[in-house]
């Protein structure tokens, strides 16, 4: 795939500069067989330096889980060589099944079969709590 | 459907109404006494806690109802490997509502989130006691004859007691209370009770060293326990634990009406020496505990 020349496909674009590659396992990308590009630390003029993920092939996204990352993330979605649409994710107010627990006496920690449940708490600082514990996720 | 498992699910509101409700029983235990006829009451305790067990069936007995369960893990099917989730869904077939100790962090969550009955958090290690937090405002509801404007003293592990900071919590929620915060340095109120509890209701609070100090202004004392753990050297230990530990020299020049309250149970931190005193209400706190579950049980059965 020639960076840039995506036909059919998805560009996930001003991910924050360093989480391209945690986004790629959140989102599964390494089980597909489509061609998918990481592009570290490319120049954004807003903030700096960005990530970037190309995806040839139009595949259903996790927006709670983007907008978990980063809500001013950009998702283009390409068709016949042309953007067709351009989407902001949402801050979610739940997130589940995408991280885990890190306090060790959660729960989570030994319930077989548990959804992993974090719930936005403080909308302005992008605060999310374990819904069993209260540990504030990383 | 409604179960209790941190004291922020209550509104002022219900919390005043659950306050009520108890006095009520408290001054007519007669008329609530068959209000839970042949209802039962599963305390499910994975971890033995022998008082807040008792107080929770006391309660029910004394509505007339009936209690099952276990107090400990070995004897209950979770020695079996029994998932919390799965223990609930079998108890909702037998009981009508459910108590839960659990070392686990959120486990009376999952059981609620699983059972068909009300659940209550008994204790989920050092997380959540919403019962002991109940306890604690009708008790200071019953001594002042109110719960807002006064001097709140909370004293000794302010970092690790979360009795301390869910009483922070639903304290704060009342006008004029301001808090006195009586540790040593190294257990100081932890960073998120200050931003999420102190600062988030803009209470009124100053931070001590000094028990004797704070003592005058006092309407209320909280006192927890110095546990000796907590400490990184011993010396700091052995520096501190007495200027933590109340003693009748102490009371000097504290008010008359000073109401000096502790979760129980005590190791050393108060002296016996105090229990004489009208001013001691920490036994006092153990029965209002079982008047305030009874009137909780009613409120989650939805009896009236
Ligand atoms: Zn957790």
């Amino acid at each position: 795939m020639l960076i840039g020349t995506i036909v059919d496909g998805i560009v996930i674009d001003h991910i924050p500069a360093g989480r391209g590659m945690e986004l790629y396992g959140y989102l599964g990308l390494d089980k597909l067989n489509c061609e998918v590009a990481l592009i570290k630390n490319a120049p954004s003029g807003k903030r700096g330096k960005k990530d970037i993920l190309k995806i040839n092939e139009v595949i259903d996204l996790n927006f709670d889980l983007l907008g978990y990352i980063d809500p001013h993330i950009t998702v283009n979605i390409i068709r016949g060589g042309e953007r067709v649409e351009k989407r902001h994710p949402d801050l979610p107010d739940e997130i589940r099944d995408v991280i885990r627990c890190k306090n060790p006496r959660c729960i989570t920690s030994t319930e077989q079969e548990i959804q992993h449940i974090f719930k936005l708490t403080d909308r302005e600082n992008r605060v999310y709590r374990c819904a069993y514990c209260d540990t504030r996720a990383k | 459907m409604r179960s209790l498992l941190d004291i922020s699910d209550l509104t002022v509101e219900e919390i005043d109404a659950l306050i009520a409700k108890a006095q009520d029983i408290i001054e007519h235990p007669d008329q609530y006494a068959e209000k839970c006829r042949r209802k039962k009451l599963a305390t499910l305790f994975y971890e033995p806690s022998t008082r807040t067990r008792l107080s929770f069936e006391a309660a029910m007995l004394e509505l007339g109802g009936s209690v099952i369960g276990f107090s400990e893990a070995q004897s209950s099917s979770a020695a079996k490997g029994e998932s919390v989730a799965d223990t609930a869904r079998v108890i909702s077939c037998f009981a009508d509502i459910i108590a839960m100790r659990h070392p686990k962090e959120g486990a009376p969550r999952v059981a609620a989130m699983n059972a068909s009955i009300p659940v209550i958090n008994a204790g989920d290690g050092g997380h959540n006691h919403p019962t002991q937090t109940l306890t604690d405002l009708l008790t200071i509801k019953r001594e002042k004859g109110r719960l807002d404007h006064m001097t709140v003293g909370c004293c000794g592990d302010l970092k690790f007691g979360r009795t301390v900071h869910s009483l922070l919590g639903a304290m704060s929620r009342y006008e004029g209370v301001d808090f006195v915060l009586i540790s040593p340095e190294e257990l100081k109120v932890p960073e998120h009770v200050r931003s999420d509890i102190l600062n988030a209701s803009g209470v009124k609070y100053r931070e001590t060293e000094s028990l004797l100090e704070a003592m005058p202004e006092l309407d209320v004392l909280y006192m927890t326990r110095v546990q000796r753990e907590r400490f990184i050297s011993e010396a700091d230990y052995v520096r501190l634990k007495d200027t933590y530990i109340l003693t009748p020299d102490k009371l000097e020049n504290a008010k008359a009406s000073l109401s000096i309250l502790h979760p129980l149970p005590r190791v050393n931190e108060i002296s016996v020496a105090i229990d004489a005193d009208p001013r001691a209400c920490y036994f006092k706190q153990v029965l209002n505990g079982k008047f305030i579950r009874m009137a909780l049980i009613l409120m989650l059965l939805e009896v009236e």
